[in-house]
Order: structure tokens, then C-alpha cells, then sequence
């Protein structure tokens, strides 16, 4: 195990400002009343450690709502093709909650496989991640469904423990211990006995208050085991999808807030003085979404909404060992318009105590 | 907790019984005391039916599709969801031989989020009582002022009157006339935003509007917006609505949904509501209402399903277009 440091709560702006001074440093800011999202910091930002989700998941960092891919520029008969893509400088993404830490490893399965994405590849090579654990979990949190330990987050680079006084701070990689060598004025060695106690204390109460949540009896049983792919057909004719996607507006409010999502639209845009090829976010809920020449392959909700949960429960792990593309974070338990979300489907498909 | 009260439920099941409905449009309780969800019950699963200060959502733009389905349904409307229902009556978007109207009172509802932001978290349950609201939570007893919680389209409520019904489930509190529940006009809002610069008035937009994600959960829940297919959805329109690079178009969009929807708006607050931002975007709405008010004289869309709305038909005393540079900027 690394060596572990520390700095007292009222100093971390000064960890900020030491950070900030050599790499960009993104991390939760209150964006709007009572809510934060990860932005870039500056001397003036109303940092909030103690938000325990931020609104848009920290995908956002590797994978961002949209970006330009190429750009076109046409001269009568020429076509030149623009390499604007953004360099990606290197970046500390801080404060990133074990469900957020666990979504990245998600996202490389899909993004890092042949054929690389290379825009999201550099960003994940010039991001340093500092995680920090969580201590008031609220009811819609259910990492433990998927062996998430929010107390200790893994994933990260860095993993920070933050008590009413101190921030404890342990580097786990390579990265990791490079960023703490940049912080040796600004953070001291912790004390072998007492603020490992701390540390230990805080984690042994987060885990007690994590036995106790209401979902941590969640249990996926039904779209578990090796035969997964041969009960594809079971679960996707279901009669329970035609009651489960009724209330759904068809919104993208879950795809836009949910850390795995992954699924992009590209598109060209005419400038006017040239074309923009950019990538987007796209919502499996949305209409328009995989919509070919002929048509949509799905043409209904209950198909759209349908394919979301198959993605996440069935088809991810299919291919993937096992692994669901769901990190339990509960950002759509808490942001569905009509509260609709992953654990009603689970529970409509038997996902009840074990 | 009880969640339905017994007289709305035996209503209820006396319409299916009698034969009078074939199926009801309600909501289902959740995995906590709030997270209700809107769903059509039959006489077998009307036992999960619930209807208490937790279900908020505006149940009228379901009425869309469920009034074009077989049969007839009831649904549990709350005093502002008639509003929203006239209105769809009159754009003829509602069939409403298939629909009965099942008026239920309603104590304004209580916002979750709300609460979280008094630093209530980890709910699970809730007692109401009164003014009060006793949250069980995994961190203990947390009480507050019911008033402290409610919904914003709560604390501007037009009244407890329903303006449309075909059987109310408790006539004995239905009032003569719709007042306003709360002792400040819902225009207060607009009003403060009107009494700034230009320039503040713009930053206040733009810090509010630019953190939009651009899901349309505000669209798709307006029971305003019931296009079969928006132009924001239309690839051919030439603006790419789903590229979220510049925060310009996202206020752009919230704009012009704003117009493409003033003179029906009902002031339904679901907008508001559904907003994973938090962005008060019933403002937008509201100013339009006041300035058709202060221009046209006094509409309240959805009143009813008879009276001229004022920006689709025309009278001698109608505003000219100056008053756009009369009023101007200040």
C-alpha cells in the first residue's frame, strides 16, 4: 500500500489552486440551487465535496456531451479535410464517487476495444483521477448490487477520504503518485495510527450505513449466470416491458444523467462556410435514434425504452464477462419525470431479496 | 402510510363495476414514499393504486393516447390538471367520450428534491400532518413545513377548483371559484425579472438556461407541446438540436418553445418540475401570460374549452406591433 497524506479540510483550496497550477482541475461546483457538476476550477468556484452525485455523471470529462470530429472545407470541386480535434491537455478530475470511478472501466470496454476511439483514448491518458469516498449514501444509491465498495473507491488514481477535518489522500497508480510528488509542500504524511483510524473509522460507518440503504438487497439473479445469451429471447419478449414503458415520456433525462451511457449520433453540420462533423450524445429513448435510410428499427416507445434496460442488463454483459453497464449511482431514480428507472425494471423481472 | 384515500378507490372500482370505464389512469407507488409513477390500472391491479401529496405529475397529455384507445378511462385529475385537459379539448388533441373525468381534490404536493435541499436525505417515508411533514429517513426523523417542500407550481397554485369534471370524489371541498392558494401573485417572479437591465436580465438567462442538457424532458412532459413530431426532432430543419456545443441554441430552444406554446400554456409548472437542472423555466411561460394579460386583457388558458384565445383571433382593440418598441427595452 502507498504512503498516505493528508491536508485539513480548511486548506483544500490551497490543494486546488497547487493542482490547478500545473494541470487543469475539474471537479463538483454548485451549478444551480442545491445541485453541482463537474466544472473547471478557478479561485472563484463554489466547490461542493459534500453534493454526493453531481448531475451529469463525470463521463462527461472522457466522453463529452458533444465534439467536433472533423471539419470540411469546400472550394468548387475540392474538399479539404480539418483536423480540429481538441489536443486534450492533461487534467485531475477530483472528487469522482466510486459509482463514477466504476462507470470509466465500463466505458473503455467499449471505447478502448478495436476499433480504438482515439478521441476518447487521449482523454483517459491525460486524465488523473482522484475519487474520493462516499459518507452519507442516500436511498438511491445501490452500487453494492454491482460489488461497488463506495467507502473505497476503485478505478481511480487517487483515492481521498474526506472527515469534518481532514482530507486523507492515498495515491494507487502510476499516475497517482506522480500528482502527489506535484503536492509535497501542500500535503503532509498522515500519522500511521491515528489517521489511519480515522480512515478506518469512516469507511466501517459508510459500510454500515451501505448495509442498511433500502435497495442494497437488490439483486440481479435474473440476468445473471452463463446462459445469458440464450435467455435473450425470454427477456426480450417479456410480457413485463408492456406495462414498464407506459408512463415513459420518451425524454432523455435518464440516458443524459447515467454514467455508462454511451451510445452517440454523428452528424454533419453545414457552417454555412463549411461542413462540421461532430459527435453527440444520442438517447435510445429519443425517436430519431439509429434511424437508416429506411427508416427506425424501433419504432415504438416500449421498443426504445425497452432497448435501454436490454443494453444495460442483457447485452453489455453478454459480451462483456458478465459485467452490467450499470454502476448503481441512482442518478435516474432521482431524475426521472415520472420515476421510472433500472430498479423497477430489475424488480419487475424478480430482482427482490434474494 | 395510507396512500389512497378509501373513497377514491371504491369510486374508482364502482366506475369499472358499474361499467362505466374499463380501466383507470392513476399512479403506482415506488420504491420510496415519492417516486410515484403514472400508470392505467384495470379492475384486476386497481389494488396498486395510489393517489396522495406525492403524485404530482400532470396526468392530462397521457389522456392524448389513452382517449384514442378503446373503451372509456377514468382518470384521478387534480384541480390544475383540468386546466391542461380543457386545453387539449379545444386543440382537439383529447377524445372526450373516452375519458371520465374523476376530479380529486388536491393539498399541493410535496418535491423531493425540495427536501434534499434542506439537507433532508436518504428519505424513505413521510408523514403528513397538516403543515407539517415528518420524513423517515436512513438518518433519522426529519421534520419541516409542508409549505417548504411543495412543488414550485404549488406555491403559484391557481386554485383548488377543477374546471372540468364529470364526478368529483369529494364535492363537499370543491370551492365556488378557483383563487390562488398562496398570498403572492404568480407573476412576482416575472415581475422582478422585468424591474432588471437588460443586461442582468440576460446574464440571469443565460446562467439559468446554459446548464440545459437538452433531454426534452421539459417538452415531451408539456401537455402544450403535443406535436407528432417537434421541429427540434426534424434533422432536415437545419439546426442540430442534439449537439450540445453551443449553450446559445439550448436558450435558443427553451425561447421558442416559449412562444410556440404562449396562449396555451395552462401554467401547468410541469416544465419546472421535470427540469434535472433545476432551471425555473415556468419564468419563460409566466412572462408570456402576463404580457397577454396586460395586452389582451385577462386569459387563463384552459378556463374552458369555449372562450377565443387571444392570440388566434382577432379584435379591433387587439395591441399593434409597436407596442413591442413602446414597451422595448428598458
Amino acid at each position: 500500500m502507498s504512503k498516505m497524506y493528508k491536508i485539513s479540510k480548511e486548506r483544500l483550496d490551497e490543494l486546488y489552486a497547487a493542482v490547478s497550477a500545473v494541470k487543469s482541475l475539474y471537479l463538483p461546483v454548485r451549478s444551480g440551487e442545491n445541485q453541482s457538476e463537474f466544472k473547471k476550477w478557478s479561485d472563484q468556484s463554489d466547490v461542493c465535496l459534500d453534493s454526493l452525485n453531481t448531475v451529469k455523471s463525470a463521463k462527461e470529462l472522457f466522453f463529452p456531451q458533444s465534439e467536433n470530429l472533423i471539419s470540411f472545407k469546400v472550394s468548387g470541386k475540392d474538399i479539404e479535410l480539418v483536423e480540429d480535434r481538441d489536443p486534450s491537455e492533461p487534467f485531475v478530475l477530483f472528487g469522482v464517487r466510486a459509482c463514477d470511478a466504476k462507470s470509466f472501466s465500463i466505458l473503455d470496454s467499449v471505447f478502448l476495444s478495436d476499433p480504438v476511439d482515439t478521441f476518447y483514448k487521449s482523454r483517459r491518458e491525460n486524465g488523473t483521477v482522484v475519487t474520493l469516498a462516499c459518507r452519507a449514501p442516500e436511498e438511491t444509491c445501490f452500487c453494492g448490487t454491482f460489488g461497488i465498495d463506495a467507502s473505497d473507491p476503485a478505478g481511480g488514481d487517487v483515492k481521498t477520504w474526506l472527515t469534518d477535518t481532514e482530507l486523507y489522500w492515498e495515491a494507487v497508480s502510476e499516475k497517482g503518485e506522480e500528482l502527489t510528488k506535484l503536492l509535497t509542500g501542500i500535503l503532509s504524511e498522515a500519522d500511521a495510527d491515528a489517521d489511519t483510524k480515522a480512515v478506518d473509522d469512516l469507511k466501517k460507518n459508510t459500510k454500515e450505513i451501505l448495509a442498511r440503504l433500502p435497495l442494497a438487497d437488490l439483486k440481479l439473479d435474473y440476468f445473471s449466470g452463463d446462459r445469458l445469451n440464450e435467455k435473450l429471447n425470454d427477456v426480450f419478449y417479456a410480457p413485463q416491458w408492456q406495462e414498464l414503458y407506459k408512463s415513459c415520456l420518451g425524454c432523455g433525462t435518464c440516458t443524459f444523467v447515467c454514467p455508462t451511457c454511451q451510445c452517440y449520433d454523428i452528424r454533419d453540420f453545414d457552417t454555412g462556410h463549411g461542413i462540421k462533423r461532430f459527435r453527440c450524445w444520442d438517447s435510445c429513448m429519443y425517436s430519431d435514434f439509429t434511424k437508416m435510410a429506411h427508416g427506425n428499427p424501433r419504432t415504438s416507445q416500449l421498443e426504445r425504452f425497452r432497448q435501454r434496460f436490454m443494453h444495460k442488463l442483457v447485452y453489455y454483459p453478454a459480451n462483456n464477462g458478465g459485467e452490467y453497464s450499470c454502476v448503481g449511482c441512482g442518478r435516474c431514480l432521482a431524475k426521472c419525470p415520472v420515476s421510472m428507472n433500472i430498479v423497477k425494471v430489475i424488480k419487475a423481472f424478480g430482482g427482490e431479496k434474494a | 402510510m395510507q396512500r389512497i384515500n378509501d373513497d377514491v378507490l371504491n369510486k374508482c372500482r364502482d366506475l369499472i363495476e358499474n361499467g362505466t370505464c374499463d380501466r383507470v389512469l392513476a399512479w403506482e407507488e415506488g420504491e420510496f414514499c415519492y417516486d410515484v409513477t403514472p400508470a392505467v390500472f384495470t379492475g384486476d391491479t386497481l389494488g396498486k393504486m395510489i393517489y396522495d401529496d406525492f403524485c404530482a405529475a400532470n396526468q392530462s397529455k397521457y389522456l392524448i393516447d389513452e382517449s384514442h384507445k378503446e373503451g372509456r378511462i377514468a382518470a384521478l385529475l387534480k384541480p390544475c390538471d383540468t386546466y391542461s385537459f380543457n386545453q387539449l379539448l379545444k386543440e382537439n388533441r383529447i377524445k372526450r367520450e373516452n375519458v371520465y373525468v374523476l376530479g380529486v381534490p388536491c393539498d399541493g404536493k410535496i418535491d423531493a428534491e425540495k427536501a434534499r435541499g434542506l439537507g433532508i436525505k436518504g428519505i424513505l417515508g413521510a408523514e403528513i400532518d397538516g403543515d407539517t411533514v415528518a420524513f423517515e429517513t436512513i438518518y433519522g426523523k426529519k421534520t419541516c413545513s409542508k409549505k417548504d417542500v411543495l412543488h414550485e407550481k404549488c406555491l403559484s397554485c391557481k386554485g383548488k377548483k377543477h374546471m372540468i369534471f364529470d364526478e368529483l370524489t369529494d364535492p363537499e371541498k370543491e370551492p365556488e371559484t378557483a383563487v390562488p392558494e398562496n398570498g403572492t401573485s404568480r407573476f412576482d417572479g416575472v415581475s422582478k425579472l422585468e424591474n432588471m437591465t437588460a443586461e442582468e436580465r440576460f446574464r440571469f438567462w443565460r446562467g439559468e438556461l446554459s446548464r440545459c442538457i437538452r433531454c426534452n424532458a421539459c417538452r415531451n412532459v408539456c401537455p402544450a407541446c403535443s406535436c407528432r413530431q417537434c421541429v427540434f426532432d426534424n434533422p432536415a430543419s437545419g439546426v442540430s438540436s442534439k449537439a450540445n456545443t453551443n449553450d446559445f441554441e439550448e436558450n435558443l430552444y427553451h425561447i421558442i418553445r416559449a412562444f410556440h406554446v404562449a396562449g396555451r400554456c395552462t401554467d401547468c409548472g410541469e416544465c419546472t418540475r421535470v427540469c434535472p437542472e433545476n432551471i425555473p423555466l415556468h419564468l419563460l411561460n409566466r412572462k408570456f401570460i402576463k404580457d397577454i394579460n396586460e395586452l389582451y386583457g385577462e386569459y387563463q388558458a384552459g378556463y374552458d374549452t369555449a372562450l377565443d384565445a387571444p392570440l388566434t383571433s382577432y379584435t379591433k382593440q387587439d395591441a399593434e406591433p409597436g407596442i413591442v418598441h413602446e414597451r422595448g427595452v428598458r
